[in-house]
């Protein structure tokens, strides 16, 4: 039996699920070894993909059906060794360990005791992707009810086992005792059978106040694995008699491949050349004999003409934005009406607010290792979707998906970066020429202009306040980054908002926090320039328009923490900001002080809630990481590009936040355990360039854009 | 192709290659040493730092011919009988990491730190592993698993001991 989720309950942002891979085959259609053995010199016109149609594939995640059986989530071997089953995927943040925790706590088992089965499509119940937060709201409670589920079960076969009283017995560290001291372990009752049964909806899960093993800090599992190297990441993947790839690309981040001369390539030992539409590459025995034929392909391409700069961005976005704000997810807010109260207000502020596009720049590139085996697929490779990219496999190559297995080792990092499958696509691809297993590594230089990047956005907000500094009217535009935390959490009696979808000449996707980010600039940024025309302090301002007790409280404790407010020493500011979003509430204050004709942030303190804690050492460095890579996009990173190209697109251009670059950061975390754990891993990021920001303002006059700089 | 000998780990290998090579694809690629990474290729990331004759090295960006014959260790190499290298248990124990992809670079980067630095300042780990990135953002954990792993090698030296 099974039930169907509707993934409409999490309000996934449109970016979540962009980007779609490039490519369409000719493969299969026709047979493939002539395509093959027709790749060669020659002038071959192909047409470019359909947008519309490749983003059909890899969207088929919606309404898919889940298994109700306890054993499709978790499994007891005969020595109680416990397993759990989860479609999401491990990329730092660290849910290999907190999942473990809530199938340990539930169980009544040791942490130790617990290995996860994560992100294999053969193995695992279906999952939508690990985006959005919601491993730890949905994942964490699922693996929960399994597992509580399984205990009941134990503990039924636990009392006809021990012909005891069911209510005399307790389960503990993976045995079931009964009250004269007699007991059974788990592996004892279940012989590493499979637990036939479904979760019940109401397994009797704890209350938080009950948790053992969730709530405390947990170190992440595998970590000796990682301090020593050996864990293999998907680069480090070797299959007997693998080949190695690599793609041929344009020069610029876009083109659509025209022809294709690789005499040269072919010429060298053991170099295979793949065309099939618009895709070429070359396949070899080591990864040098590939750089070397990739290099020797000479092929042209067509490029968009004049397309847009870093400069000239904000204005294409407005100019090719869609009329409406769109429908659905894209429906405006609009709350009495703005036009009125701003003809009738004391005061209007009003702000364009420019905001980059940024690179995701996990520290593993892409990569993929595909294989074929009488017709099935398998491909291992770093992604944040694995049946998403099942599905795009299936679709390139026409297979039903039962014939494609995706296995995603544990990966080095995603931060949003890693939705779409082109990799193992390229892979694939090869391997199927090459008739032998195929890896392929993104150069980093290949991660920049083909990968996909956090969205552009140039966002316009115009309020206005009564005689009594009290927000009357909010208009806030957003063109093209995104509606994720578009919504003020002020409260405003007339709103209008909007986002305006626009047509981007750099791929764009998700990204940690995705939208959130701007809008929070935008919106707090605004806040703080308000209240100080109005000279109301920053905090009070925001209190006096805040009815959300939560959000009220991580403002107050990071006033409190930092010190707030602080009195004015020449040379040195500070600034605050406050947001909430995915279900989690965040305030950062941040020290700045004159540093040369710019500045430097000494110190930023975080209040981070996202209701009860269930790991709260992984918690503390998810929080951390995020403001860090907050402080990236705060400080310094912002996409360069012109004439089709981009200008930074290499790690000693493209400036990320190193050591000197990370002030002292206090965190604060509240922990609620009235309250349901929300997820941690985005929501930290958004609050740390407006608190900047507004910090920079008490040094001088700072520019409606990011990154933050003194105009 | 010229042959070279690449002494790695206290153990010799014999590799052909282009002078030109890097390094770090003839460890990954041919050796089957892929505990160093691949981050950048440019020498900026710094997952794939080495030792060659102790000193901190990117093996990205390391000519095959100016690595031979001189003594490379890697990730694989620290570790001694299946004990952690006292760089290794601080990372482990501060869980100074989240997805681990630069850990072993971080790691080696620390060795090389601690040979020049035995007590490292802030000021020094800033500098001196610039090069270095964690794009987890996990620094603030991986100056104070240096600074931990700083105590110990003293430590360690002190009482005499061989690393």
């Amino acid at each position: 039996m099974s039930t169907r989720i509707e993934d409409v309950a999490v309000e996934i942002e449109r970016y979540e699920l962009d980007a779609p891979a490039p490519y369409q085959f000719e493969i299969e259609r026709r047979d493939f070894m002539r395509i093959f053995a027709a790749v060669g010199g020659g002038l071959v016109v192909v047409a470019s993909v359909p947008r519309a149609a490749a983003q059909e594939s890899g969207r088929g995640g919606q309404g898919r059906t889940i298994p109700r059986e306890v054993g499709a989530w978790v499994h007891i071997d005969g020595n109680g060794r416990v397993t759990g089953y989860t479609g999401k995927t491990e990329i730092g943040q660290n849910i290999r360990t907190s999942l473990a925790q809530a199938i340990a706590d539930e169980l009544r088992v040791p942490l130790a005791s617990i290995a996860l089965v994560m992100a294999d499509t053969d193995l695992v119940p279906y999952d939508a992707g690990t985006f959005g937060s919601q491993s730890t709201p949905r994942m964490a409670p699922q693996l929960a009810r399994a597992a509580a589920t399984a205990r009941e079960m134990l503990l039924d076969r636990a009392a006809a086992h021990l012909q005891a009283d069911r209510q005399a017995l307790t389960a503990r560290d993976g045995r079931i005792r009964d009250a004269r001291g007699r007991s059974v372990s788990y592996g004892e009752l279940t012989k590493g059978q499979k637990l036939a049964g479904e979760v019940a909806d109401d397994p009797r899960p704890q209350p938080a106040s009950d948790w053992s093993v969730r709530g405390k800090p947990a170190k992440k599992i595998d970590g000796r694995a990682f301090v020593t190297g050996e864990h293999e990441f998907t680069p480090d993947i070797m299959r007997p008699g693998m080949l190695v790839g690599r793609v041929v690309r344009p020069d610029g981040y876009a083109g659509t491949l025209v022809s294709l001369d690789d005499s040269r390539a072919r010429a060298m030992p053991g170099i295979a050349v793949v065309r099939d539409g618009a895709f070429a590459g070359v396949v070899g025995p080591t990864e040098r004999a590939v750089r070397r034929a990739a290099a020797a392909v000479r092929a042209e391409w067509t490029v968009p003409a004049n397309p847009p700069s870093s400069v000239t961005i904000y204005e294409h976005l407005r100019k090719t934005a869609g009329a409406s704000g769109g429908g659905g997810r894209n429906a405006p807010t609009i709350v009495g009406d703005v036009a009125k109260a701003r003809a009738a207000a004391a005061q209007a502020f009003d702000a364009t607010y420019a905001i980059p596009y940024i690179a995701h720049v996990p520290l593993e590139p892409r990569a993929a290792v595909a294989e074929w085996t009488d017709g099935k697929l398998t491909v291992w490779c770093g992604t944040q979707r694995p049946f998403g990219v099942r599905g795009e496999l299936a679709a390139a190559f026409r297979l039903p998906e039962d014939r494609v297995r995706v296995i995603v080792p544990d990966t080095g990092s995603a931060y949003g970066g890693k939705h779409t499958g082109e990799h193992a696509i390229e892979a694939a691809r090869l391997a199927k020429a090459a008739g032998k297993p195929v890896k392929i590594v993104w150069t980093r230089a290949e991660e920049f202009s083909f990968g996909y990047a956090r969205p552009a956005g140039v966002i316009d907000v115009k309020a206005a306040v009564d005689a009594g500094g009290r927000l009357v009217a909010w208009e806030f535009d957003n063109w093209n980054s995104g509606g994720s935390a578009i919504r003020t959490p002020y409260d405003v009696p007339n709103q209008r908002i909007r986002f305006h979808p626009a047509e981007s000449p750099l791929r764009q996707g998700s990204y940690r926090g995705l939208a959130a980010t701007a809008n929070h600039h935008a919106r707090e940024m605004h806040m703080d320039a308000i209240a100080r025309a109005l000279g109301i302090d920053q905090v009070e301002f925001r209190m006096r328009h805040l009815t959300n007790d939560r959000m009220r409280a991580v403002l107050e404790a990071a006033a409190l923490k930092s010190g707030w407010p602080k009195a004015g020493a020449p040379g040195r500011s500070m600034g605050i900001a406050c947001g909430t979003e995915k279900g989690s509430y965040v305030a950062t204050a941040a020290d700045v002080s004159k540093d040369g004709t710019g500045f430097r942030v000494d110190r930023l303190v975080v209040v981070f809630e996202c209701g009860a804690i269930v790991n709260p050492d992984g918690l503390r460095n998810q929080v951390e990481g995020a403001v860090v890579q907050g402080l990236g996009g705060a400080l310094f990173e912002a996409i360069e590009f012109g004439n089709g190209r981009l200008a930074n697109g290499t790690m000693e251009q493209y400036r990320v936040p190193r050591f000197k670059d990370v002030p002292a950061i206090e965190i604060v975390l509240l922990d609620r355990r009235d309250l349901p754990s929300a997820g941690a891993g985005e929501t930290p990021i958004v609050c740390v360039a407006p608190a900047i920001g507004s910090a920079v303002r008490g040094l001088g006059r700072v520019a409606d854009a990011l990154p933050v700089q003194l105009a | 192709m010229p042959s070279y000998t690449l002494r790695i780990n206290d153990k010799p290998y014999q590799v052909e290659g282009e002078p030109g090579d890097n390094l770090l694809s003839v460890l990954r690629y041919e050796l089957g040493l892929s505990g160093s990474k691949y981050g950048c290729g440019e020498g900026y990331c710094g997952a794939c730092t080495v030792l060659v004759d102790g000193h901190v090295t990117r093996s990205c960006t390391t000519r095959l011919a100016a690595a031979a014959g001189k003594p490379i260790t890697t990730i694989e190499g620290i570790a001694r009988g299946g004990r952690l290298h006292p760089v290794q248990e601080a990372f482990l124990e501060l869980e100074a990491f989240q997805c681990g992809y630069c850990t072993p670079g971080m790691v080696m980067a620390t060795i090389g730190l601690l040979r020049t630095h035995p007590t490292p300042s802030d000021e020094d780990i800033a500098r001196v592993m610039d090069r270095n990135v964690c794009r987890c953002g996990t620094y603030t954990r991986i100056v104070a698993a240096v600074k931990l792993a700083a105590e110990r090698v003293r430590g360690t030296n002190n009482a005499g001991g061989a690393r």
